[in-house]
């Protein structure tokens, strides 16, 4: 029997994507409009066509409607389509997803892709309950469960997880300074970049003038609200020498979380001795003993970073430092691009660069490891992609040229 | 539609349930505070599910609990991220521990205290939130 292992068993052999736009700016097109889009950037950026592809590996439903875009492009045969429960979780994840695909035999060339355009809905208040007459059209139904949360005003990501970030401060010391650090490093690797839709610097003045959202959270510790589109193809070692691009092998991955953490923002009753974490750490540690490395390995970091205070949660939860420690270690510098030891989110990030879900991240893992990243690392031979934190699943993903 | 600054407006609470989460809603309506107990195993559970995250059995007794209880954490609420927010702000959201009950927590809004001096640990007592359909549990701090 074949070892049990992804390492090395499949390899990103193509990203694209559309133009990253301002909430609701890319109308006309349609979400799968942007899709096919960014599949065919993919696509051609691989050396490949439609005629190769055969599998599609998703997460939090993509906003794709994969018959029709499979229909609408002309795919000779899907002999593969699913994708990993949950929501932005799952965005390294569902790179991990099609190296599962690939490894079994049960594709060859495999499509995943993200896809947003909030026109008709806001991630910012995506939990929001809806007032009698219908006033707050932007969230889902209210169930059974979610009204333990929103009768209380808990209805956006953003004030979920300034509580986790709160008692991180509290037992640990972490202070606004910390998370300005993650936003102001951050913005400073988007501002060379094109594709940035935050370009102009962000000083620590700026910072603590903006307005409080939810606190400790102010406005430059959120995302953006956007759309656009991201693909990544995914194929076997065996084919991905011969295509346009340097290959670059899938080494680790790991999905899910503990149980009990569940819902997680939602709920609030994790256990004690991780709730102030990212809900990584047992999938952190399914991937770093999958690729047989460790944090000391890791040249450079995409770390999903939806809020300011959850890039310093994953710095613990993978190891880059102690638990409670993240505050200290980003104020040392190590965060930065190009000085810092650990260069993370060196394409801006949800924060700066665009909010596609994640999948900016992976587009900047590979690009870093083909040498071709606008910000790069030098010698970069050990990529880390993040997908949440969220609920179950969050979702790691070890890369390496 | 009725809005009190530092809670959640009237139009926007619901009491939807179902039949694990119901009889809670029902007790809150007369001013109690119960949390289900799993009648096997004596693990309490919050919030309310259908089946013991320990032992998997079903049934619960419902025990009543005083509301004296820790601030956990907390966020305040100062953009109104939904229409109709805006004249209730700013809102102390809590995440409230209740002891003996096996580090179950609710999340409820903290009223009668300035946003500025709210801090994790604060000792917290339970009030009541009414509105026309029910009640919702909220907290001040407890001296």
């Amino acid at each position: 029997m074949t070892e049990r292992t992804l390492k090395d068993r499949a390899a990103i052999v193509g990203v694209g994507a559309t133009p990253y736009y301002r909430r609701a700016r890319s109308l006309p097109q349609t979400t799968n409009d942007l899709a096919i889009k960014a599949i065919l950037a993919a696509l051609d950026d691989a050396g490949l066509g439609v005629n190769d592809v055969d599998g599609f590996a998703l997460y939090g439903g993509s906003f794709i409607d994969v018959s029709l875009v499979a229909q609408i492009l002309g795919v000779p045969e899907v002999r593969f389509t699913a994708g990993l429960t949950g929501g932005g979780g799952g965005s390294a994840g569902s790179i991990g997803l099609a190296a599962a695909a690939v490894a079994t035999g049960m594709a060859d060339v495999v499509v995943s892709v993200l896809t947003l355009q909030q026109a008709n809905m806001r991630f910012g208040a995506s939990f929001a309950p809806k007032a009698k007459g219908g006033v707050g059209a932007y969230s889902a139904p209210t169930t059974p469960e979610s009204v333990f949360a929103s009768n209380a005003g808990l209805m956006a990501p953003g004030q979920m997880f300034a509580m986790l970030v709160q008692r991180h401060m509290h037992l640990y010391g972490t202070t606004r300074d910390h998370l300005a650090e993650v936003a102001i490093s951050t913005r400073n690797n988007a501002i060379t970049r094109e594709t940035s839709l935050m370009k102009d610097p962000l000083t620590r003045e700026q910072y603590f003038d903006a307005r409080m959202i939810s606190e400790p959270f102010c406005l430059y510790d959120y995302c953006m609200e956007c759309d656009g589109a991201v693909a990544v193809i995914t194929t076997t070692p065996e084919r991905a020498p011969d295509l346009r691009n340097d290959p670059v092998y899938v080494m680790g991955t790991g999905h899910g979380g503990a149980g009990r953490w569940g819902q997680a923002i939602t709920w609030m009753g994790m256990p004690d001795e991780y709730f102030t974490s990212s809900g990584h750490r047992p999938s952190a540690q399914r991937m770093y003993d999958m690729a047989g490395v460790g944090p000391e390995d890791v040249d450079v970091a995409l770390l999903y970073d939806h809020f300011s205070g959850m890039v310093l949660l994953q710095l613990e939860d993978y190891g880059f430092c102690g638990i409670g420690e993240s505050g200290p270690f980003v104020a040392d510098g190590n965060i930065r691009w190009p000085e810092g030891a650990l260069p993370v989110n060196t394409h801006g990030g949800n924060l700066s660069e665009a909010y596609i879900i994640g999948m900016t991240h992976v587009k900047e893992a590979v690009e870093q490891l083909r040498g071709t990243a606008v910000n790069q690392v030098a010698g970069a031979e050990v990529a880390l992609v993040t997908g949440g934190p969220a609920s179950i699943p969050v979702s790691g993903l070890l890369l390496h040229r | 539609m009725t809005t009190t600054p530092g809670l959640l407006p009237s139009d926007f609470v619901s009491f939807v349930a179902n039949e694990a989460t119901a009889p809670f809603w029902r007790a809150t309506a007369e001013h109690r505070l119960t949390i289900p107990r799993c009648t096997n195993c004596g693990t309490f559970r919050f919030p309310p599910a259908a089946f013991c995250y320990v032992c998997r059995e079903q049934d619960v007794e419902w025990v009543e609990h005083d509301g004296n209880g820790t601030l956990y954490s907390f966020t305040v609420i100062r953009h109104a991220v939904i229409p109709g927010l805006a004249d209730a702000l700013p809102i102390v959201i809590g995440v409230i521990e209740l002891p003996n009950t096996n580090g179950c927590r609710l999340i409820a809004d903290v009223i009668g205290v300035a946003p500025e001096v709210v801090e994790i640990g604060m000792p917290v007592a339970l009030d009541w939130y009414d509105v026309d359909e029910g009640s919702v549990p909220c907290f001040r701090p407890r001296a």
